[in-house]
C-alpha cells in the first residue's frame, strides 16, 4: 500500500528581514532601501533561518504519527508546508487523500451570515462540494446541538454555540489525512477534549492522521510512531515511548522548568527521584530572565522512596561558555536521615553574583560516601536563565559599558585610603 | 466447517462513511507540494475545480454587503441617482459642459454607472487579501480567487445601475442607433479587466504594506475627471485625447456610450490602446501576483 504522506527533504527558510517587516509601511521599507544604498549597508534580507531543513519522513495509510519538538522546532511550519498554506524553499512532499485539519475551525465564519449559510460558506472553504453539504447538513446541525439558532446571523451567537458550529462542520469533512496541531485548537478544555475524541475515533478507522502536541501523554496513548523536530530537523523517528522518553531526557535543555510526568521516566534510582527543576524570582514565580541586581533560586522538587541515608540536593552553574562557575549543595540536609517522601528545596543564588548570558543549571540529589559524593538522581543542563544587565550603573559593572569575562562576576566590597 | 464462512462477507458499504467523489477523482487525489515555480502562470485546471469556493465567496460578499443596511439592495439604484444628479446640475446646468446630441444626465449616467462598477473592483480585490486574512492564513486555495471574487462582486450593483441608466435613456428617450450596441458588454469586460490587473497588484503590495487603503481614494477621486465622465472625450482637442487613451476607463466610457447611445463611433486607434493597457495591467498584475503568491502567508 503507497505511503499517505511522503516528504523528501523538505526545507522552508525565512529572511530574517521578512519577519520583521511583517507589519512594515512603505515609507519603512523606501528608509531601508536607502539607508542600504547611501551607507553601503549589508541587506538586512539576507540573514535567513532555516524552520525546517531537509526533512524526510512518510506516513503509512492508517498510521497515526505523532509530532513533537520544542517550540520553534518546525512542527507547525511543517502542518502549513503539509495544509499547503506556504511554500516550501526546497524539497517536496506527497500526499495521497483529502487532507482535512482541525486548525481550520471555524475559518471563514462571516458573523453577518446566518448558521445556516455559515455551514455552506465554511465548508467550501474546508473543501467540501456543495451537494455534499447539502446531504451533511442535517446531521452537522444536529451534531452542533443548535438547530434552533440555525437561522441566526452567527454574531449572535454566544462564543460556546459559535465552535460547536464551527467544530461540527470540520468534523463532517472526513478528510483520508488529518491534521491536528494541539498548540493551535482553540476553545475551551470541553473542546479540546471533543478534538481529541474526534481524533480517536478517526484513527479507529484507519484513516492517516499527523498529530502535533505538547502533551506526552496523549501522543504516547494515540500514536503509533512519533517523529521528535529539533531545529527544523528530525532528531528522532520511531516507537512513541522511545521518542517521547528521549525528547523529555533532552529537550527541555533551554527551558526555566523542566518536569517529569511519571516516575517511570523520571531520572533516579531505588533511593531517589527528580520530579522537577525550575528557575524561580525571589517571589517565587517562575522565570527565565533574571536582573544581574536580583537574587534567583533554583526550585528542585524530588521524591525519597525509602528510608537511608541522609539525601540533599546539589547545582552545578554554567556561565555562558559552559564553564563551571561554582557547585553548591544544601549541607544543612547532610547530617539527618531523610525520611520518605516529596521534598521541594530552592537554592538561592545571591544578587549580583552570576555574569550576564545564559546560565545553565546541572540538578542532583546526592546522598555522601565519605569522602565522595554520590549522586542518586541527576539531570545535567536541566533548567537555564538568562542573566541580564539593565546598565543603571548599579551593578558590579559601575560605569563600564564593555565587556567583562568570567563565570561570575561579584560585586566586591572595595576598601582603601589615601597613602601620600 | 462452520456456518459463518459459508456466508458472503458482508457488504462493508454502509456502514463505511462516504467520501464525496473530489478527491476519487484521480488527478486531484495525489497533491504534490514543491516550491513555487519560477514561472508564474495561471492554472486554469485549479481554478475549475475551485470553482465552488469561488462561488461562495462571490455569494457571501452580495449577501454580507446589503445585510443590515435599512434601505438594503434599493442603495444600489439611489447611488447612481444621486451622483448622476449631482454632475447634471453643477457640470451640466452650472458649468454647461458640451454634450453634442445627447442630454447631458443620459450622457453623464453612461460614464458614471461603470466608472462605479470600476471603483467598486479596484476597492474590493485590491484589499481582498487583507480583508480574508483568516482564510490565506489557514487554508489552501488558489489566491487569485480572492481579487477575481472581489471584482465579480460589484458586477450586481452594475446590473442595478443598468436599470437606472435604462430609465434615464427613456426619459430622454436616447437609444441605442443599432446593431453595435451588442458591444456593451465588452467594453465591461474591459473595465473587469483592468479592475482585476490593478486589484491583483496593488493586493499583492497591501499584503505588504498596509499604505493601499490610502492610496485608492486618491486615486479614484481623479480617475473619473480624466476618464471623461463628465463630459465627452470627443469634445476635447485630439491630440489630448491620445493621452486619454492610455486610460483604459476612457476607452470604456466612450465605447460604451457608442454602444448604448448611439454616439459617435470612438477612434479605434485610441481604443486600441485602451484595450492593450487593460490587458497589459492585467498580465503585469498576474504576473506579479502569482509570483508573490506562495509569501503571502508569511509576509501578510
Amino acid at each position: 500500500m503507497a505511503d499517505a504522506i511522503e516528504v523528501h527533504e523538505l526545507s522552508k527558510s525565512y529572511r530574517i528581514g521578512q519577519m520583521q517587516a511583517a507589519y512594515g509601511t512603505l515609507r519603512d521599507s523606501l528608509t531601508r532601501t536607502a539607508a542600504r544604498v547611501t551607507r553601503h549597508e549589508q541587506p538586512q534580507g539576507r540573514e535567513v533561518i532555516w524552520a525546517l531543513r531537509d526533512v524526510s519522513f512518510s506516513v503509512r495509510e492508517g498510521e497515526v504519527l505523532g509530532v513533537i519538538g520544542r517550540n520553534g522546532a518546525g512542527k507547525s511550519t511543517l502542518l502549513k508546508l503539509l495544509t499547503r498554506i506556504t511554500a516550501p524553499t526546497s524539497g517536496r512532499a506527497i500526499i495521497r487523500g483529502r487532507v482535512g485539519s482541525l486548525l481550520e475551525v471555524g475559518t471563514g465564519f462571516n458573523p453577518e451570515l446566518t448558521g445556516r449559510e455559515n455551514v455552506f460558506l465554511n465548508g467550501s472553504i474546508l473543501g467540501m462540494k456543495r451537494r455534499e453539504i447539502q446531504r451533511k447538513f442535517d446531521d452537522i446541525v444536529e451534531f452542533s446541538g443548535i438547530a434552533k439558532f440555525i437561522d441566526t446571523p452567527v454574531k449572535r451567537y454566544s462564543s460556546g454555540m459559535y465552535v460547536r458550529l464551527a467544530f461540527s462542520v470540520a468534523a463532517h469533512l472526513e478528510p483520508e489525512i488529518l491534521l491536528v496541531d494541539e498548540v493551535l485548537a482553540v476553545g475551551d478544555a470541553e473542546f479540546q477534549q471533543r478534538c481529541l475524541g474526534r481524533m480517536e475515533d478517526f484513527s479507529g478507522t484507519g484513516r492517516t492522521v499527523l498529530f502535533v502536541s505538547h502533551n506526552m501523554q496523549t501522543i504516547n496513548q494515540l500514536c503509533d510512531r512519533v517523529i521528535w523536530l529539533d531545529g527544523g530537523a528530525i532528531a528522532e523517528n520511531g516507537d512513541p515511548s522511545g521518542v517521547v522518553s528521549h525528547y523529555l531526557h533532552t529537550a527541555s535543555v533551554s527551558g526555566s522548568t523542566l518536569s517529569w510526568t511519571d516516575d517511570e521516566s523520571a531520572p533516579g534510582d531505588n533511593l531517589a527521584r527528580l520530579l522537577a527543576v525550575r528557575v524561580v524570582n525571589e517571589t517565587g514565580e517562575t522565570v527565565d530572565t533574571t536582573d544581574v541586581r536580583d537574587g534567583v533560586g533554583v526550585e528542585i522538587r524530588f521524591r525519597v522512596l525509602r528510608e537511608g541515608p541522609p539525601v540533599f540536593a546539589k547545582i552545578k552553574v554554567r556561565g555562558r561558555q559552559g564553564d563551571v562557575a561554582f557547585n553548591a549543595m544544601d549541607i544543612g540536609q547532610m547530617e539527618t536521615p531523610t525520611a520518605p517522601g516529596v521534598y521541594s528545596v530552592t537554592a538561592w543564588i545571591p544578587p549580583n553574583l552570576l555574569n550576564e548570558g545564559t546560565a545553565t543549571v546541572d540538578v542532583a540529589v546526592c546522598t555522601l560516601q565519605a569522602p565522595k559524593l554520590l549522586p542518586r538522581a541527576q539531570r545535567a543542563e536541566a533548567v537555564a536563565f538568562g542573566v541580564v544587565d539593565p546598565g543603571d550603573g548599579d551593578s558590579a559593572r559601575g560605569l563600564f559599558t564593555g565587556q567583562l569575562r568570567g563565570a561570575v562576576r561579584p560585586l566586591l566590597e572595595w576598601t582603601g585610603q589615601r597613602l601620600d | 466447517m462452520s456456518q459463518s464462512q459459508l456466508e458472503a462477507p458482508p457488504e462493508r458499504v454502509d456502514d463505511e462513511p462516504r467520501f464525496d467523489e473530489a478527491h476519487l477523482d484521480p488527478d486531484r487525489r495525489v497533491v504534490v507540494i514543491r516550491p513555487a515555480s519560477r514561472w508564474p502562470h495561471l492554472d486554469l485546471r485549479e481554478l475549475w475545480h475551485y470553482r465552488e469556493l469561488m462561488f461562495r465567496l462571490v455569494w457571501r460578499d452580495v449577501v454580507v454587503r446589503y445585510k443590515q443596511t435599512f434601505l438594503g439592495i434599493t442603495w444600489a439604484l439611489l447611488v447612481p441617482t444621486l451622483t448622476t444628479a449631482i454632475y447634471a446640475i453643477v457640470f451640466g446646468k452650472f458649468a454647461k459642459f458640451p454634450h453634442g446630441n445627447t442630454a447631458y444626465p443620459v450622457l453623464t449616467a453612461a460614464g458614471v454607472v461603470p466608472m462605479q462598477y470600476f471603483a467598486s473592483a479596484l476597492t474590493l480585490s485590491s484589499t481582498s487579501l487583507v480583508t480574508n486574512l483568516p482564510l490565506v492564513t489557514k487554508v489552501y486555495f488558489p489566491r487569485v480567487m480572492l481579487p477575481m471574487a472581489a471584482v465579480v462582486v460589484p458586477l450586481v450593483d452594475l446590473f442595478f445601475g443598468m436599470i437606472v441608466l435604462v430609465g434615464m435613456m427613456a426619459i430622454y428617450d436616447t437609444w441605442p442607433s443599432g446593431i453595435e450596441v451588442v458591444f456593451a458588454p465588452a467594453f465591461i469586460g474591459l473595465a473587469v479587466v483592468t479592475a482585476l490587473g490593478i486589484g491583483f497588484l496593488l493586493s499583492t503590495f497591501a499584503a505588504r504594506w498596509r499604505d493601499v487603503p490610502y492610496m485608492i481614494p486618491v486615486f479614484l477621486q481623479i480617475l473619473p475627471l480624466v476618464s471623461g465622465v463628465m463630459y465627452a472625450i470627443n469634445e476635447i482637442p485630439e491630440k489630448w485625447q491620445w493621452i486619454f487613451a492610455f486610460n483604459p476607463m476612457a476607452g470604456v466610457i466612450t465605447g460604451w456610450r457608442w454602444a448604448l447611445l448611439g454616439e459617435a463611433e470612438p477612434n479605434w486607434g485610441q481604443m486600441s490602446i485602451s484595450v492593450a493597457m487593460g490587458l497589459l495591467l492585467f498580465t503585469l498584475g498576474l504576473a506579479v501576483f502569482r509570483t508573490n503568491e506562495p509569501r503571502f502567508a508569511d509576509t501578510i
